[in-house]
């Protein structure tokens, strides 16, 4: 039985590329990639007869050649000899620092404050509302200048606090000094410490650290057997053995029995001559950045857990309550569930803005990628097509992973529908 | 009939009790405090809390807020009028530096006698956005202004010859020509090329060379303002409504691409689209200012605040295409069928069915991401244009008012503030609206 029409039959005219529905695609997707490449060649052509005007030939040589530059906020050993690369190594970890201290921040301070949004009360309803309106609606460039503004004007020189009847005295029992230059914490020492481990002869990594996060680690695993076995009896016999204590208990002892072991104890920032030693000293620039990206971020998070809680029906509160489930496990197995499907991907994406928005560190000297990278690198070396480009990729791949992230997530929590 | 009630009971009541007014602290001003702030202990201590903050914040804020300085020439004038009328070591704001700064906050180190243009230009802005954001309130006779505005505002704020607006508006009036007159010989693909072809060729070779000759025939024109002197508020609102308004059809195509099936117009918009949301705009603005003209052929040396505009649409226009996907995500698919079994094409489908529908479904989202590039504009103070955060460090580096911190931040705040939230509101007002139409 011959079928009435057979297209391959039909001879192929040059025409029907425009007007047969089936190879119009082809040409519009040949038509927009040797667009594309013309463009792209384009770029390239002039990029390379511009860098020959100048006499430049693009390479990432300068990356191994000493960077030359200091560093005032650095995670991990680094001198103005180091070469350009490791320079935005630091860079690359100090970004990483405040975006993820800023992100735990917002997100405490988002919760908090989008809740108490929802609250009955009045005045604390209309408090937040004024609260977010106001830290979402003006540029975070501002609030982290201003931040620094603040920490700069208010707060007492370190000279403020010495001589016998100081003006200024340190804060939490003596033992945290706020200065304007930044804030002196306590440092964890260990007496009986087991040294620095060399990872790749590029930076040292605290052995100590090291070990109190595998107690650490390895408390927490018990803890989930633990869990589990409570599960399999409370399947087998309907009956909850308490647990609690148990696993808190494995959590918590490791830890302590290795500080004893290691025989931890905190180092106070002392005054000497004209500033503070000792203790971990964390400049203004980190501070400020890192309040003022976690309150404009928090304004965001609050809106997003609000609508979030909002978007969980009440009859739903009700249908768990029906099925007699106490308060709390309404709470934990039926509306929290929810709500972080309508929380989780929009939070994510503020995680994002966030670290992306720390790249406004320059504003205030704090040496992040865009500082290190594409600040001091590219005017020293001159170098705009490599650091930018090397930069950008770098925030690329910050991004793409924080996106991978979500995106696992999202597939996970994703409602099935039948 | 014998009640078993009336047997036992001495007395039972036969009428219904009056009703009886609430108690006095159920109703009124105290049954609402009781109600709303006092309902618990929870609630009692959050209140109390919460009044102690709003204390704290006005005891430091309003005192400071309220003070006579608005006359002061400089920092120093200041500090004395606060030194003579208040107690010592007072902290008192220095309201001088807004008095004497807040047109330059405004308008930068735009000619002062040529204030109007601006002004101009913000009025038409308005007139000319009123058809799109109130769509049912407005005659669509505005419609004009709408279109003809994106020629006219770059004339009045740059200035120079008239004819060069006119030279561009005459490439989009030779497409509409090409599209008109060839469109039913030749099909809609390949009269709709060869329009955009007339069009770029009469831009690129044709359009100043006639403007040239047509001023010096009939000279027109606003005298030139330089990109220099453009600085303040102005250059914030500029570069936002520039770049949102090109970032839209740019947006509307990307969003398209993305959606589409061929897989190599979607590969190439996937990756645009992710590369610049995954970057930050601060990054997007160095290559404006330092990588730009190394890209383009060897000589060309333009404008570093078209250079910015460029940036912010391409930044704009990434995150215009993912709201605009969003809005094509939530139309039903029955619209998409619906159109195909009328027999549309796709474009005529998206015109006429589609994007209607999708835009108004993104506008509020579209609004949001205006705000968001409306207060990034300040990050082009880092690469040193003079936008009212870059112009605040200037004021403050002149010797009167060297000192200056929070008046010029809380005023520029203050500034952003009005238009941001007024706009947020818009977008709620615009939510509401499109909720109750679709019920």
């Amino acid at each position: 039985m011959a079928s009435h029409t057979d297209p391959s039959k039909e001879s192929f005219r040059p025409s029907m590329l425009i007007y047969d529905t089936r190879y119009r695609g082809m040409t519009i997707q040949i038509v927009a990639l040797i667009g594309f490449l013309t463009l792209l060649g384009w770029i390239i052509n002039n990029t390379a007869q511009n860098l020959a005007d100048l006499g430049m030939r693009p390479s990432f040589g300068f990356l191994m050649e000493p960077a030359g530059y200091d560093i005032n906020q650095t995670l991990i050993e680094y001198q103005n000899q180091d070469s350009h690369l490791r320079a935005a190594f630091i860079g690359l970890l100090n970004t990483l620092l405040v975006a993820v201290m800023g992100c735990a921040t917002a997100t405490i301070l988002g919760v908090l404050i989008g809740i108490l949004r929802l609250s009955k009360n009045w005045l604390v309803g209309r408090l937040m509302t004024v609260y977010v309106e106001t830290f979402r609606n003006v540029p975070v460039l501002l609030w982290i200048v201003f931040t620094m503004a603040i920490l700069i004007e208010t707060f007492p020189p370190p000279s403020a606090f010495r001589g016998d009847d100081p003006e200024a005295t340190m804060a939490v029992f003596n033992s945290v000094a706020i200065t304007n230059r930044g804030v002196y914490v306590p440092e964890p020492l260990f007496t009986r410490g087991l040294g620095d481990l060399s990872v790749f002869g590029l930076f040292q990594i605290s052995i100590d650290l090291i070990v109190i996060l595998a107690a650490l680690f390895a408390g927490i695993w018990a803890a989930r057997k633990v869990r589990q076995r409570a599960d399999r009896i409370q399947n087998a016999t309907g009956v909850r053995p308490t647990t609690w204590h148990f696993a808190l208990g494995l959590i918590v002892l490791p830890v302590l029995i290795v500080l004893v072991a290691l025989g931890f104890h905190f180092g106070y920032p002392a005054l000497q001559g004209f500033n503070f030693q000792g203790g971990i000293y964390m400049r203004n620039s980190l501070i400020a950045l890192w309040l003022a990206l976690s309150i404009y971020t928090s304004a965001f998070v609050a809106e997003i857990v609000r609508a979030g809680i909002l978007a969980v029906s009440h009859g739903q509160t009700e249908a768990a309550s029906a099925l007699g489930l106490r308060p709390n496990r309404v709470m934990s197995l039926v509306i929290l569930p929810q709500a972080l499907r309508v929380i989780v991907p929009p939070l994510i994406s503020q995680y994002l803005n966030l670290t992306k928005n720390s790249s406004l560190a320059i504003a205030v000297g704090y040496m992040d990628i865009t500082g290190t990278l594409m600040g001091i690198t590219l005017n020293q070396t001159g170098r705009a097509l490599e650091t930018l480009l090397l930069g950008m990729l770098i925030y690329l791949a910050i991004s793409l992973s924080i996106s991978a992230v979500m995106n696992w997530y999202n597939n996970r929590v994703k409602l099935v529908e039948r | 009939m014998s009640d078993p009630k009336k047997a036992s009971v001495a007395y039972v009541r036969q009428t219904i009790l009056p009703e009886q007014a609430p108690p006095g602290t159920a109703i009124g001003m105290i049954g609402w405090i009781r109600a709303n702030l006092f309902s618990g202990w929870f609630n009692t201590v959050l209140t109390l809390l919460s009044i102690l903050a709003i204390y704290g914040l006005l005891s430091v804020i309003l005192p400071w807020l309220f003070s006579p300085t608005w006359g002061a020439q400089s920092l120093d004038e200041c500090r004395e009028i606060i030194a003579a009328t208040f107690a010592e070591g007072t902290s008192k704001a220095c309201w001088g530096v807004i008095r004497d700064r807040w047109i330059q906050l405004l308008f930068g180190f735009y000619p002062s006698e040529m204030y109007w243009r601006p002004i101009l230009a913000f009025i038409l802005l308005g007139v000319a956005l009123a058809p799109i954001l109130f769509s049912e309130r407005t005659p669509r006779k505005f419609l004009v202004v709408t279109a003809l505005y994106p020629f006219v505002m770059p004339w009045l704020l740059w200035g120079g010859s008239i004819w060069v607006p006119v030279a561009v508006m005459a490439g989009f009036a030779l497409a509409y020509a090409v599209l008109k007159y060839t469109g039913p010989r030749m099909g809609t693909l390949s009269s709709t090329l060869l329009a955009v072809a007339v069009a770029l060729i009469w831009w690129l070779f044709l359009a100043m060379p006639v403007a040239g000759l047509v001023q010096s025939a009939i000279p027109l024109g606003l005298t030139p303002v330089v990109s220099r002197d453009f600085g303040g508020m102005m250059l914030s609102i500029i570069i936002g409504v520039v770049a949102i308004g090109f970032s839209l059809p740019i947006g509307i195509v990307l969003a398209l691409g993305r959606k589409s099936d061929l897989l190599i117009v979607k590969a190439l918009c996937v990756g645009f689209i992710e590369f610049i949301r995954g970057v930050p705009l601060i990054t997007l603005l160095f290559v404006a200012s330092v990588l730009l003209n190394i890209f383009l052929p060897p000589g060309t040396d333009f404008d570093i605040i078209l250079r910015v505009i460029i940036m912010a649409t391409v930044f704009a226009s990434a995150y215009v295409a993912e709201v605009i996907r969003g809005g094509l995500a939530a139309l039903p698919a029955g619209q998409y069928e619906a159109a195909d079994a009328l027999g549309l094409d796709y474009w005529r489908a998206q015109r006429l069915v589609i994007m209607p529908q999708a835009l108004k479904i993104s506008i509020p989202g579209i609004v949001s991401t205006f705000i968001g590039l409306f207060k990034d504009t300040t990050l082009v103070s880092i690469i040193g244009l003079l936008d009212p955060l870059g112009l605040s460090n200037a004021i403050r580096a002149d010797s009167d008012w060297n000192g200056i911190v929070w008046e010029l931040y809380s005023f520029i705040a203050l500034m952003f503030f009005v238009f941001c939230f007024s706009m947020s509101r818009y977008s709620m007002y615009l939510e509401r609206k499109l909720q109750t139409e679709t019920r």
